[in-house]
């Protein structure tokens, strides 16, 4: 079995949500669960109706493979499997699988007696998933409003739902996710080298010890977030860019219709400047 | 159900702030006396300060503030000096590079030269602060991580620089200025043929939202583990604990595999430094080996067949390519003597009197006077 040497004391039963002890195992290093078992029906159900849209559609180029939400006409409704109702099932797949993800993650965190934060902080992400494919589509009036699942083609929505508020880069909400994403990628690279910098020091000099982490940082900027701020400030970051990009593009459409450098007016307009 | 998940740090000792190990201060030394912040103690360390201050960093603060001036004041020059109106318009106010027709030549001061200036002494700011990490690094007996990762953030800032020097303009510098650099952003994107064809651009985008992913992973799993003390990472890499030991097996029941406490950094290490390695490359790619992303999309098979609009004649096509046609395309890019920009000069060119109110002004761009376009067409 794929088990760490120090895994077996923690194989213990107990800490479902759901289905008392009944899918309480392991399979492999993975522990099962109902909801591993929800996961694996949406995920095989989800990956096979790809492979079928890729297989009706025009090419097997894994590049311009293009499953593409209903045409707008369908409004809210059904579409035909052909043209957007694969799309739909997808989406339905996807919303199943990323949920009992979630939930899988909650069981595992009870079984170890840690806190919920991991299945919190993936929900941001499925969060902003579902704004982009059901919210939006939703206010907006038509599932057509989705982004359609292919690698390039979800590029050339990105691209082209940008233009059509001719800048996005002036969606203020868009502006902090941004800074969001950049801001975490920085702190990342200061923890994670902070951590590697102690523990790894020049040839011949012991390994440091977390005094030497304050004081680094002390030294170059007058402060240290700590060794339980760095995490907290990670966390916050990472779920930050995730929820400002969900309102970034929920805003666009059902709440700001006209290009957004035009938002900007009601700065110009103060009455402070007369 | 609702047990506490330590967001905030909710008793708060105080004791004698800590001055810092001992260090070599031959070439500088700490200063200010240290203060406690209870709000900063919420969420994380309280104290704030001591600072060191050697000659590496004062000299990089002087070198940014002089960059920050000429910055500054040539945008107030922008607004004929008054001050409510710099307030006012300074969202969209910029420090310009120079204009396309003077090519690689040193301009006027009023026409890009400070821009230049400005650029050098902010250069010179970044790479002394660079110094400053890594002699930091080193006087307190650490690895050098910290500073090589800030280089690969440097190499993407340098980028912005040589490709410029590559295809032969300043003028295609990012400008000074919050909605000027956005502007550039996307006339960079669409100059080019879209970026999002840029595979490096796409890997650039894959390490940043990977980033996130693996500062939410790991943030949170150490607060998950921190009843445990899973947030002294180093005693938890040196001598496995049972927060170590959780949190592995955490990510090893849910998805297969664990990292462990130390290899963990790693993944955040080289997932923060590639998101700005790769963004450097495809920021130097463009232009001088790609002047078109899409078409070269659409060479190599990346372009989803869409409606017949997108299907060029090869006239169209040769009339989306880039303006620099001294390198040929889809060759090792090599020096070509930088030609004189056939670009309109846009400092003559018609000026539409508000992009808010263009829909009144709008120009009929074929009815542009060819006198006013400079270089030969």
């Amino acid at each position: 079995m794929a088990m760490l040497s120090f895994e077996k004391k923690y194989r213990v039963r107990g800490g479902t949500l759901i289905g008392g002890d009944l899918f309480d195992f392991w399979f492999g290093p993975f522990y099962v669960g109902f909801f591993g078992v929800t996961t694996i029906f949406f995920v095989t159900l989800g990956t096979l109706l790809c492979v079928w849209g890729a297989a009706m559609g025009p090419t097997w180029n894994l590049w311009q493979i293009n499953i593409a939400p209903p045409d707008l006409k369908y409004g809210l409704g059904l579409a035909p499997l052909r043209e957007g109702g694969l799309w739909q099932i997808i989406t339905l797949c996807a919303i199943g699988a990323f949920g009992s993800w979630a939930l899988r993650q909650a069981e595992i965190a009870r079984k170890l007696g840690m806190g919920m934060h991991v299945p919190w902080a993936y929900g941001g992400a499925v969060l902003a998933y579902v704004t982009l494919v059901v919210i939006r589509p939703l206010l907006l009036g038509a599932w057509g409003h989705g982004f359609p699942y292919g690698i390039f083609s979800h590029l050339d929505w990105v691209s082209n739902v940008g233009y059509q508020y001719l800048h996005f880069h002036y969606n203020p909400a868009h502006m902090i996710a941004v800074t969001f994403f950049f801001t975490n990628c920085l702190a990342l690279a200061m923890h994670g080298s902070l951590i590697l910098s102690v523990t790894n020091p020049p040839k011949g000099t012991p390994v440091g010890t977390s005094e030497q982490e304050n004081v680094f940082f002390r030294d170059l900027v007058g402060y240290s977030i700590g060794a339980i701020g760095i995490h907290r400030l990670g966390l916050f970051l990472a779920v930050g860019a995730a929820v400002w990009s969900a309102i970034c593009i929920v805003i666009s459409g059902p709440f700001w219709t006209k290009g957004w450098p035009e938002w900007w007016n009601w700065w110009l307009n103060l009455p402070i400047w007369k | 159900m609702l047990e506490y998940q330590n967001l905030f740090t909710r008793v708060q000792v105080r004791t004698v702030p800590e001055p810092g190990l001992p260090i070599d201060e031959s070439t500088g030394t700490r200063y200010g006396k240290p203060t406690f912040s209870y709000l900063m103690g919420k969420f994380g360390d309280a104290q704030i300060g001591p600072i060191y201050l050697g000659w590496a960093g004062v000299l990089s603060l002087l070198f940014g503030f002089i960059a920050f001036e000429i910055i500054g004041l040539n945008m107030w020059a922008s607004v004929g000096w008054d001050p409510v109106e710099f307030i006012r318009q300074l969202p969209w106010l910029a420090l310009e590079p120079p204009p396309p027709q003077d090519g690689l030549r040193i301009p006027p001061l009023n026409q890009g030269g400070w821009y230049l200036m400005a650029g050098f002494f902010l250069t010179m700011s970044i790479l002394l602060w660079w110094v400053r990490v890594y002699r930091r690094a080193r006087a307190l007996q650490m690895g050098t991580h910290l500073p090589w990762a800030f280089a690969s953030a440097i190499f993407l800032y340098l980028t912005f620089f040589f490709q410029p020097l590559l295809v032969g303009s300043w003028s295609e510098m990012v400008p000074f200025g919050i909605f000027p650099h956005l502007d550039w952003t996307s006339a960079f994107s669409i100059r080019y043929g879209n970026l999002y064809y840029n595979p490096f651009h796409a890997l650039s985008i894959a390490f940043l939202y990977g980033s996130a992913v693996l500062f939410a992973m790991h943030g949170a799993t150490i607060l998950a583990v921190a009843r445990m003390g899973g947030e002294r990472e180093i005693e938890q890499i040196t001598d496995r604990g049972t927060a170590a030991e959780r949190s592995m097996l955490f990510w090893r029941w849910c998805m297969g595999f664990n990292a462990t406490m130390e290899s963990i950094h790693r993944w955040a290490w080289w997932f923060a430094v590639l998101t700005t390695f790769t963004g450097g490359i495809g920021i130097l790619l463009t232009g001088t080996v790609v002047d078109n992303w899409y078409l070269w999309g659409v060479k190599h098979g990346l372009v989803a067949p869409y409606p017949a609009q997108n299907q060029l004649t090869p006239e169209q096509a040769d009339l989306l390519r880039g303006r620099y046609q001294g390198t040929a395309p889809d060759t090792f890019p090599s020096y070509v003597v930088p030609q004189n920009a056939t670009m309109p000069d846009t400092a003559e060119a018609p000026i539409v009197a508000d992009s808010l109110a263009a829909d009144s002004t709008m120009t009929d761009s074929t009815k542009v006077d060819s006198t006013k376009t400079g270089g030969a067409q």
